[in-house]
Formats: C-alpha cells, structure tokens, sequence
C-alpha cells in the first residue's frame, strides 16, 4: 500500500523520475536564493522575476516551439532584461522602484500570455505557465542539473559578500566590497533557477519552490546557516509530496507542488519556534537570566 | 602605532546638486582626537562617510592616509539589526582585510577576545537582533577593535547608550588614542566634547571653526553655527568656487 502510494509511481515511470530528478536538484539550489530575497525584503522580486521571463519564453515558443534551449533562452534574457531594467528604469526617472517593477512584471505577464495563446493550443499555455511534469526531456534535466550547480558555487563563493552587503552595505563599502555586483550575480540565478523549473514546475509556479520555503523556514530557525538548510528541507520534502499528489490526483506539478509547500508554510507558520503563531500565544517557562 | 594624518582639503560633498559639505578644509595631525559638532543638517556624517570613501566628493580631496587605513563606525539606522547573524559572525567581519569573501578567518576566537573588551563575554552566539542599542553599539566597537585600523571615524557613537555603556565605550575611545591612533568622532553632547576631545571642528555646511575646543565652542561661534540655514536654496546660484 505505502509502496503502491509513494515509490511505485516514481519506479514505474521514467518521466516521473525525472521530474523529481531536476525538482530536487533546483529544490536544493533555489530556496537559499529565496532567503537571501527575503532578508533583503526582496520577497516579491522573485515574483516579479517569474512573470519577467514569461515574454522570453514566448517568443522562444513562437519561434521554436516547447524547444526547451529556446525557452530557456529567452526566458534567461527577458528575466535579465527586467532584473536590470525595473532598477535602472527607478533611477532614471526617479520613481520608485516597487511602482516600476508592477508595470514591468504586468507588462510582461500580459505579452507573454498573449504571445503563446497566439500561437499555441490552451494546453500549451497551461504547461508552460504552471508547468507538467511530461515536460521534463533530458534537456530540462540537465538544465536543471546546471542551474543547481551553478547556484551552489556561487553561494559558495558569494556568502560572506551577500551577508555583509546585506547587515551593513556602507561597512562593505568601505571596505571595498562591489555590493552591486553580488547583488547582480544573485538575481541572474534567481533567473536562472526560475527558468530552469519552467519546464517541470511553470514560470509561475517556479518561484513559489524558491519563496515558499525561504518564508516558512523564518519560522523554523534563528541563523542562517539553520534558515538555509530549513528551507531546503521544506523544498524537498514539497517536492515529493507536491509529485505524487499531481501523479495520484491528475494535478499540475507546478501548483501542486506549490501547494505542499504552502501547506508546511502553515504548518511552520503556526507551530515554528520562531515567531510561530503557538510559540508566541503559549511562550515557554521564561529563564532565570 | 605610527598613525597617518588626516588631511581635508576643499572638500565639498552634495547630494543632488546641493552641497552637504561646502568647502571644507582642515588637518588632524597623525594620532589626534577630533570631535565634529553642529547642527542636524550640518554635513557631520556626510564628512564621515566622504572620508571613509563612501561618498564621491564633488570637489576637493581627502588625503593622509591610504584606502583601507580608516575604519568607520556607521550610525545603528544604517544597518539591517534584524539580520539573523550571531554577535561572533558579526564582529568577525571586522577582520575582513585578512579573509575576504573567500579565505579562512585567521583565529576567529579574537571575536570572543574584542566582545569580552566591550563588556559581552558570552555574547558570542547571541543574534545581533536580540540586542538592546547599547549592546549592539558594543558589537560594534567590538568589530572595530578587529579592524585595528590607525584611523577611526566614529559616527554618533555614544548616542541614547545609558550613562554605564557610554563610559565603558569611551573607555575604549581614550585607549585607542592612547595607543596612538588618529580618531575623528561626531557628537552632539558638546560637554563631552569639551571633556574628552582636545581639538573640535564646527560644522555648518561650512566650517565655521576648527581648532583648541574651547575656542571653537564659543558663544559667538555656536551662535553662528545656529544660524545656518537647513533648507535647500531652490533658486541658489552655481557656486564660484567650483572653478577654484
């Protein structure tokens, strides 16, 4: 029975193994982006983000089709395009920044849905803007596979950077740190982990495996180093739940596995030890110093 | 320690078009103790942060002292105290000079060393986000103290700190400048300045004086300072020093 439910889905069928494959991978490298978003109270950009690469990825469909290298493509340069543009676009005219993120993410939601319903059947909308876990060829798995990587070794590499950038920027000023280049280096891998989940998980549903689990794991642990490894743990374990819920349910992966980690998001929400709902109404025996 | 001076010339600092800073110019010889005072708005910190290389001056130069010799001790408001960092990870980035972003902290138990000197002995693994001000102005110093840098720039750093956390953080002042150490404060409480620091530089925008503290903090001169107006002049002529 337990077997029927949880491992024979994955041992029967290649295309589900795959998709659990790459998700794991970008389960891995995604949520430490989506802390580091949301200590930079950034939590939305990634949203933003998602929508961006949406007329990239159209445009890579109209001309190529569900071709994942086209998709990717053009998703990688519409979310760069954005990511560099709501910035310098706020600079330029001296707006804000939040105002012109909106205009640019409902700017680009709308052209990308209307670029694919042009060219392509309801189906393919739905695949590519919540994801399906047919989707996942060898070619989105080594995208994947790559986007992890990637991630990983630049968070090994930019953790001190993005930390000290973060607590104290005119501290790293000083002391010659290139905050804006780190800055630049995180938010082209949120792109890229976005784009990578595209196939598997939908452009609007990828940064949902990058947020969910940074917000929940706020309330599962004090450091960061606790926060990193809580959130991944969330992801993964959204991610196993979230497949065999779409494969048992005949749901979208994308959402369907957004939705296990807004489920544990609650869970944690309520009954985290930190700032949990629980913890904070029925505080423990309070110490002698 | 054989510390640099500290040389301003002409510096002026804006924001926008409009100066913060308008033509400053003075020199704290190598191992002096100088306090910044004036009015809000005077230009105080962006001198501060001019001459830690955080703000590109209009015009003018800082000089004295190579880039990395000067340490900066920002105001709280300036950093993100809900980080979820340990008051350890904190201060060791004062030792950021020897590790980088990617090399091994060299003897990272200085950072119990420097918070047992500020008054925190069993701080180390405390979040800096449970802190009270004054503690956390403790980690602060504590990582300065890291930074063993020759010059330090203090930004505000015994405001609203009770009257036990202020006197053990200028206990820490005094022994940097006994140590030789050439240090530049901003302050608000002008007898604390008449106390502790034996040169003063009045700021208004401009200096309205630099020198022997008493002199600087007379009558006539604080009056003067006063009388500096806060509001950006929209109508205001392109200045004629600029070409000077």
């Amino acid at each position: 029975m337990l077997y029927e439910a949880l491992i024979a889905p994955f041992a029967e069928f290649g295309f589900l193994r795959r998709a659990l494959v790459g998700c794991l991978a970008i389960s891995i490298s995604a949520p430490p982006l989506g802390v580091f978003l949301m200590l930079r109270r950034m939590s939305l950009t990634g949203d933003v983000l998602a929508h961006g690469i949406l007329p990239g990825v159209a445009l890579g469909f109209v001309l190529a089709g569900l071709w994942m290298p086209a998709l990717a493509l053009g998703g990688l340069l519409a979310g760069l395009v954005v990511a560099l543009g709501s910035g310098a676009l706020a600079r330029a005219t001296g707006g804000r920044e939040d105002a012109a993120l909106t205009g640019l993410y409902l700017t680009a939601l709308a052209a990308g849905v209307t670029l694919i319903s042009w060219r392509g059947s309801a189906v393919e909308l739905t695949q590519l803007l919540f994801g399906s876990v047919l989707g996942v060829d060898d070619g989105a798995l080594l995208l994947m596979g790559a986007a992890a990587s990637a991630t990983l070794a630049f968070l090994a590499i930019a953790w001190r950077p993005l930390i000290l950038e973060c607590f104290d920027p005119s501290f790293a000023q000083a002391v010659g740190l290139r905050g804006s280049v780190w800055h630049l280096g995180l938010l082209t891998l949120v792109v890229l982990n976005l784009v990578a989940g595209l196939q598997a998980v939908g452009s609007l549903m990828a940064v949902g495996l990058m947020m969910m689990p940074a917000i929940a794991a706020r309330h599962l642990a004090r450091n960061l180093g606790g926060m990193m490894l809580a959130a991944v743990g969330v992801a993964l374990l959204a991610t196993v739940t979230g497949l065999l819920a779409s494969y048992h349910l005949d749901l979208p992966s994308g959402p369907a596995i957004v939705l296990a980690a807004s489920a544990l998001w609650l869970l944690a929400l309520i009954a985290g030890p930190v700032d949990g709902l629980l913890a904070r109404h029925r505080p423990g025996r309070h110490l002698e110093g | 320690m054989s510390a640099p001076s500290l040389k301003i010339e002409n510096l002026t600092v804006t924001h926008g078009r409009h100066p913060a800073v308008h033509h400053v110019s003075f020199t704290l010889k190598p191992g002096g103790l100088m306090a910044v005072v004036g009015p809000n708005g005077a230009g105080k910190s962006s001198l501060l942060r001019a001459i830690a290389g955080l703000h590109k001056p209009a015009h003018g130069r800082v000089a004295g002292f190579a880039p990395g010799q000067a340490a900066l001790l920002p105001q709280q408001a300036m950093l993100d105290r809900a980080f979820p960092l340990s008051c350890r990870d904190a201060v060791l980035f004062g030792l950021w000079s020897e590790s980088g972003a990617l090399r091994a902290i060299p003897a990272p138990e200085r950072a119990e060393t420097a918070l047992d000197a500020v008054g925190l002995h069993g701080f180390a693994r405390r979040p800096v986000g449970s802190l009270s001000a004054g503690q956390f102005q403790r980690v602060l110093f504590a990582r300065l103290l890291l930074q063993n840098a020759p010059v330090i720039l203090l930004d505000e750093p015994f405001n609203a700190l009770d009257a036990r956390t202020a006197a053990d953080l200028l206990a820490v002042m005094r022994r940097w400048h006994g140590e030789g150490r050439t240090i530049l404060a901003v302050l608000h409480d002008l007898d604390l300045v008449r106390r502790e620091f034996p040169e003063t530089l009045l700021l208004a925008r401009e200096a309205v004086a630099c020198g022997a503290t008493e002199t600087v903090l007379s009558a006539e001169n604080r009056l003067r300072a006063r009388m500096m107006s806060e509001a950006w002049a929209e109508d205001a002529a392109p200045c004629e020093r600029e070409a000077a």
